[in-house]
């Protein structure tokens, strides 16, 4: 745990990637994140790691594919448009089972939309904009503490099932400043396990390693040993936080920014002597599946709020199967969900379901 | 304790900075801190804010759409912010371009003349610490040496020669707020 200090979400988040081991950035410029390369620029040479201003999204995530192959920590990062960009990327990542890391600073969508932050790209981080059966970790921060913290699980778990892992953030998330703290000492890149799949035989002399995206004859085995890899994450690997959710009769689920304008929403409700809880999935995929399914057992209903017009609302649903009402209280264009709005929904829902 | 602040004035008038040390006072004096600025293309020329939550607790949500106390530098963020003073809160407003000055019966209004002071101190630069002195003087959430410990946290070491006048600047800003009545 370092001391705590005050810095802006996507600062956090660079640094915290130099810490957890990065030595590889490619990306694009593009609001709200370009904090994140342009810490990176200034920084990551230090730790003896490249910086590659790449000519477009799709550049920056093949180079990203290529380091990756070498068993190197690398990452990008973008916001909305650019992440469409770099989906072809991603999908051929996944196909060659490769860790990477990355990030979203969402803004308003669709296309070039706003630069406002926004919860817009759910749907294209959990069931994939790419082509084919595949699937992403996605972390959702809600501070720029988890901003700085997240990078290094994100590869701790993108590395022991090797596949591409995302944060998901939004735009208010990346420009906020908050205090923070590391909660990890500073990883030694040579100091992590050898991959025995990784392209690095001129390091260690190794015999030779290949790594394909066309898997030609071997593509049916290969697509039923990752999709039961998948089976074992969403077992395994569900994050999410709860509060108040024991004797709660309606429960808010929310997650990254809008999570944080909804426990302002149920810290009030519950002064009004409301019965109401708070649900935050960390992980979207894996989604807390289980864990929304135990609390449709025990409360009245559920009202996502989301910085969307519905996206996580289908999880949820799915999870819940009709058991009990779930509504949705979206904002979006790049508008943030006020507190005491959420609070009304909430009061309206909790009388409703009485 | 719990302040929910907007800093609203021209874009490059130093609103931004001068939530950032306000946050970093807040930090030095072992709070929990938010700094939100609003970053889109009205900063451009126009007007820019920022919004500091200073608080003894974990803050919820770091967006707000009202506020305990309104700093307002010229008469658009005037305008803007006086309607989104929570009623028994406060807004402090600089004279300096005010054509039509702020009433409201529900909220205690006090004006600061920072910019004609840090004028007169030939130092337009230390006009942000003129605001922030003013401010800590009418609501004293932070010990009295928070200001002074966030500059040598935010200022580069090289500029450190210039804490003194910075300091200087925070006792005026002490002595010229005045309460509207």
């Amino acid at each position: 745990m370092t001391e705590k200090t005050l810095r802006k979400g996507n600062e956090a988040l660079a640094e915290g990637a130099i810490r957890a081991g990065v030595r590889f950035f490619a990306g694009y410029p593009i609001t709200p994140q370009n904090e994140v390369p342009e810490y990176m620029s200034a920084h990551i040479a230090d730790e003896g790691g490249a910086f590659v201003q790449a000519e477009s999204e799709l550049a920056a995530i093949n180079m990203v594919y290529g380091a990756a192959a070498t068993g190197t920590r690398a990452m990008t990062s973008s916001s909305s448009p650019g992440i469409s960009l770099k989906q072809e990327g991603i999908t051929y990542l996944a196909s060659a089972d490769l860790p990477c890391l990355i990030v979203n600073v969402m803004r308003g969508g669709p296309g070039l939309g706003s630069i406002s932050g926004a919860q817009g790209d759910y749907f294209q981080a959990t069931r994939g904009g790419g082509n084919g059966d595949y699937r992403v970790i996605v972390l959702a921060p809600n501070s720029v503490e988890e901003l700085g913290n997240f990078p290094k699980l994100a590869f701790d778990l993108a590395e022991k099932y090797r596949m591409p892992a995302m944060i998901l953030a939004d735009g208010i998330l990346g420009q906020m400043m908050e205090s923070m703290a590391f909660n990890f000492d500073p990883v030694d890149p040579n100091k992590l396990g050898k991959f025995d799949w990784a392209v690095d035989i001129h390091k260690n002399g190794r015999a030779k390693a290949n790594v394909f995206s066309y898997k030609g004859d071997n593509l049916i085995a290969d697509v039923v040993e990752r999709a039961k890899r998948y089976g074992l994450i969403e077992k395994t690997e569900a994050r999410f936080e709860e509060r108040n959710c024991e004797n709660a009769d309606v429960i808010l689920v929310a997650y990254g920014l809008s999570s944080r304008a909804c426990l302002e929403a149920v810290n009030h409700a519950k002064e009004q002597g409301l019965k109401v809880g708070l649900f935050r999935p960390i992980t979207l995929w894996p989604f807390p599946e289980k864990q929304i399914a135990a609390l449709a057992g025990h409360c009245k209903g559920i009202l996502v709020a989301e910085m969307n017009a519905g996206q996580m609302i289908e999880d949820v649903r799915w999870a819940v199967n009709g058991r009990i009402p779930v509504r949705h209280y979206g904002r979006f264009g790049g508008i943030v969900p006020d507190p005491s709005e959420i609070k009304e929904e909430l009061i309206k829902f909790a009388n409703h379901a009485e | 304790m719990k302040k929910e602040i907007i800093i609203s004035g021209f874009g490059g008038q130093g609103v931004l900075s001068m939530g950032k040390i306000l946050a970093y006072s807040g930090l030095v004096a072992g709070k929990e801190v938010t700094w939100m600025p609003a970053y889109g293309p009205e900063q451009r020329g126009g007007t820019a804010n920022v919004t500091v939550i200073v608080s003894d607790d974990r803050i919820s949500s770091p967006v707000l759409s009202s506020y305990d106390i309104a700093i307002v530098l010229n008469q658009p963020s005037l305008d803007k912010f006086l309607p989104k003073v929570k009623p028994g809160g406060m807004l402090i407003y600089d004279g300096n371009g005010i054509i039509n000055p702020p009433t409201r019966g529900d909220i205690t209004i006090y004006r600061i003349d920072a910019m004609a002071k840090a004028a007169e101190m030939h130092n337009n630069k230390v006009f942000n610490m003129i605001v922030l002195g003013g401010l800590l003087r009418v609501v004293p959430f932070l010990p009295d040496d928070a200001l002074e410990r966030a500059l040598y946290k935010t200022l580069p070491e090289r500029h450190h020669d210039l804490i003194p006048l910075n300091m200087k600047a925070v006792d005026e800003g002490k002595e010229i707020i005045k309460k509207c009545v």
